[in-house]
């Protein structure tokens, strides 16, 4: 098992004659994601490594057959269409890799999802991966790097960093902890699977035994997963770092989420609420693989 | 900047239907005199600056009559507030209020809408008290719930009579915050004046950063949150982003103790989330970043290049330390070539350590410490296997060992560039030189070896095989070229491009 991509689910990429769109296609073809259509309004009828590429979903649909996720690689200002076409078409899982994607749009697509019964990963996602079996997005570059940094195994990771994501993976491969699922939520601050969200995926994921967070300062995503941990909601174990110790009120620190606004999103408030509730965080990142393997060898796994 | 000043909030709301104070903007105490001359009667003066809290500093100060306004704007022009000094005052006539309310329209991360946080008591401090303010759904296209809003508003204490402009006043800030993309608008307080008028009389707005192509109308020159109006590296940073978008180029400076043991270090990072993990990293060494940076998404070696002048431009920094996610899917040689090139080009002399795991790291590693080799100050490159905190240790023995008898840096453009004897190319960003009087056979081989398919060699010296237009954007390919001809010990390219107002 493994939550959101395995090799069975059938993937449709938007954008995929673009620069990133072919590069990422290669990479996900590589590694094991099966992806059946791809989209780029004017360029339908032309093939990108032998995939077949329509001028918009609903056409890609009708010739290849329902898919399951759509992968997004359109410029920022072109999500928000891009994501109502995918909805409107029936796809119920969008990953939303562009960065820059304005905070309004993102609204408005969280809207048009809800209103079809669709959810989305992003905007300003590096994607998801399950070692072993698929990637959406571009996590790992290559598909050679990709299998070789991460194993499979039963530990989940969720991040709001792209590069921390990897970096965890690594991290945690080197001292032998496999993984069921890589997640990058994103860096904005308006995103459509946040860290709570997937952290309930990996509580009813069979085959994921503990969780690892990567939170950073700004907004709510820690807080909530605390009160779910707080609740019982999710029960499984939590190993988290939360960046941005260092950083200062009122300056966004990169991603459009990282940004202390008042004394909201402080790094010192979502450490005490994730160790309030009984989640383990470390001070020092490097700290997290021997921490995640204590936990582990607690639970006698 | 992505944050507004009352003044120009005001004038948001005030386009779309919300009555504000009339007053004008003034920059010298002159001109305060004629804005309160204008007004007639008392008139408020308040510093435009982006903090709360503004009386308790000074900031906002109430006048008789002209010749009190201007005295009052003299003490404020050029006073300190939080991080910079005020060069504009705001000039209202005096309300005379009955009552206060606060209204803030905001984005609800969870919810992924955005949210209104009425408080009908209002008065200073209300956003801290939670029991007092009341959370209303919003809908991004719809706007506030309408219901919600009417019944609220109905069972306050407000005069009924009333009821209809305050609930009119806080749909039209929804639609300030609409059509104008804002991350959030406080309307802090929203006043019922003693004579029954309903007006904003102060107000916050910040624009979303990533909106603010679209609304030239806001006219914000810098689209990013920052605690401070920009600095000047800020500007030449935000200029470079703004003419390559091939990758992120995030920069800004960050508030300093002034304390005389602070051990400042220029920061370059890689990725939002590497960024803040390998400043924490370096903090918890005992130093004090002078900036917060990050390269990332597969960055143009111009990029990084850029980025590494304009921190190195920071007066007073005592090392370099460079580290991302230490995992990047990018390519890695690319940020080397750009680093390098930075580093030989102003004769680095403080200790730089760079954190290049990911993708291609071992040949990132080699490009940056083979070219660097013979640099007043000692340039290191580690992997993904290198721990932030074994990196950020590392550095600090450099640092504490680091030799203070080093020439000064300084920009150095070889002889060669701007001699007719070189040959030589404009590119987007500035121009490719070639010496040509050094080109022997070996060089030119060289040159053949390391220049991606860009030279062909014809009677033994090297001429472009592309054409100039397909030339144009290969900067990255010339910097790589310029940094292998460096370490073959050959500098005989160079690619000349200058910073808009580090050297220009």
């Amino acid at each position: 098992m493994a939550i959101i991509i395995d090799e069975s689910k059938r993937v449709l990429v938007q954008g995929i004659t673009g620069r990133e769109g072919q590069a990422r296609t290669k990479l996900m073809k590589e590694f094991g994601t099966n992806v059946v259509a791809g989209v780029t309004p004017g360029k339908g009828g032309q093939q990108v490594l032998g995939v077949p590429v329509f001028n918009r979903v609903g056409d890609a649909v009708d010739a290849v057959g329902a898919v399951d996720i759509s992968v997004i690689f359109a410029p920022a200002k072109a999500v928000k269409d891009a994501a109502f076409e995918a909805v409107q078409s029936g796809v119920k899982l969008l990953v939303l890799v562009p960065d820059r994607v304005p905070v309004w749009d993102a609204m408005e697509i969280a809207a048009a999802a809800r209103a079809n019964g669709a959810r989305f990963i992003g905007p300003n996602t590096l994607g998801v991966l399950s070692p072993g079996r698929a990637v959406l997005g571009m996590i790992g570059g290559k598909a050679e790097s990709a299998r070789e940094w991460f194993k499979p195994g039963h530990v989940g990771i969720v991040s709001r960093s792209g590069g921390m994501t990897s970096s965890c993976g690594y991290y945690l491969g080197r001292v032998g902890i496999g993984l069921s699922t890589l997640v990058h939520v994103g860096g904005d601050s308006v995103l459509g699977m946040r860290i709570p969200d997937v952290a309930l995926l990996f509580q009813d994921d069979a085959d994921t035994q503990a969780i690892v967070v990567f939170g950073e300062i700004g907004g709510s995503q820690e807080e909530d997963l605390a009160d779910l941990i707080a609740t019982r909601r999710v029960t499984k174990p939590v190993i988290a770092y939360i960046g941005g110790a260092a950083a200062k009120e009122g300056t966004r620190f990169s991603h459009a989420g990282a940004i202390i606004e008042g004394n909201r999103g402080t790094h010192k408030g979502k450490v005490e609420a994730l160790r309030r509730a009984g989640a383990v965080v470390v001070d020092a990142f490097g700290d997290l693989p021997r921490a995640t393997l204590e936990v582990l060898g607690e639970r006698g796994a | 900047m992505a944050r507004l000043h009352e003044y120009q909030g005001k004038a948001l709301l005030a386009a779309r239907g919300i009555a504000v104070p009339r007053g004008g903007v003034a920059r010298s105490s002159h001109e305060a005199r004629v804005q309160a001359e204008r007004l007639g009667g008392p008139t408020v003066v308040k510093i435009q600056a982006w903090l709360t809290g503004r009386a308790a500093i000074g900031g906002v100060k109430f006048a008789t009559d002209p010749a009190q306004a201007e005295a009052v704007a003299q003490s404020m022009l050029g006073m300190k507030a939080g991080n910079f000094a005020v060069s504009e005052v705001l000039v209202e006539e005096r309300l005379e209020i009955n009552r206060e309310l606060f209204v803030s329209l905001s984005i609800d991360d969870a919810a992924r809408a955005p949210v209104l946080l009425l408080g009908l008591e209002g008065g200073s401090g209300i956003e801290d008290r939670a029991e007092a303010v009341t959370r209303i759904a919003a809908h991004p296209v719809d706007g506030i719930d309408r219901d919600a809003l009417r019944d609220r508003l109905e069972r306050s204490t407000l005069p009924r009579e009333l009821i209809d402009e305050v609930e009119r006043a806080i749909h039209a800030v929804f639609r300030t915050a609409r059509e104008c993309e804002a991350r959030s608008v406080e309307v802090n307080p929203l006043v019922i004046t003693k004579d029954g008028r309903v007006m904003a009389a102060d107000c916050r707005v910040t624009i979303d950063d990533y909106a603010v192509f679209r609304h030239p109308e806001l006219g914000i020159e810098i689209a990013r949150e920052l605690d401070h109006p920009p600095t000047a590296l800020e500007r030449i940073a935000y200029a470079v982003e703004q003419a390559d978008h091939r990758g992120t180029f995030y920069f800004a400076e960050l508030p300093r103790s002034g304390k005389p043991d602070e051990r400042l270090i220029g920061f370059h990072g890689a990725g939002g989330g590497g960024s803040m993990m390998s400043m924490d990293a370096v903090v918890r060494e005992g130093f004090t970043p002078a900036n917060f940076c990050d390269t990332s998404g597969n960055p143009s070696a111009a990029k990084v290049y850029a980025a590494a002048r304009i921190i190195l431009a920071q007066p007073g920094i005592i090392g370099y330390f460079g580290s991302g996610s230490g995992v990047a899917s990018q390519e890695q040689y690319w940020s080397a070539y750009g680093l390098a090139k930075a580093f030989i080009e102003m004769g680095l002399n403080i200790p730089a350590v760079i954190r290049l795991g990911g993708n291609s790291e071992d040949r990132a590693v080699e490009i940056l410490e083979t070219a660097c080799r013979k640099l007043p100050a000692k340039v290191e490159g580690y992997r993904k296997d290198d721990t932030p905190a074994s990196v950020a240790s590392r550095f600090r023995a450099l640092v504490e060992a680091r030799k203070r008898d080093v020439p000064k840096m300084s920009r150095h453009v070889p002889t060669f560039v701007g001699k007719a004897s070189s040959w030589s190319l404009a590119i987007e960003r500035g121009r490719v030189w070639i010496d040509l009087s050094a080109c022997d056979s070996g060089a030119t081989a060289l040159i053949m070896r390391n220049s991606l398919g860009l030279f062909a060699e014809s009677k033994g010296r090297p001429v472009l095989a592309v054409s100039e237009a397909e030339a144009k954007d290969k900067d990255s390919e010339f910097i790589a070229l310029e940094v292998e001809c460096a370490r073959a010990g050959r500098p005989i390219v160079f690619v000349d491009m200058p910073l808009k107002g580090l050297d220009t």
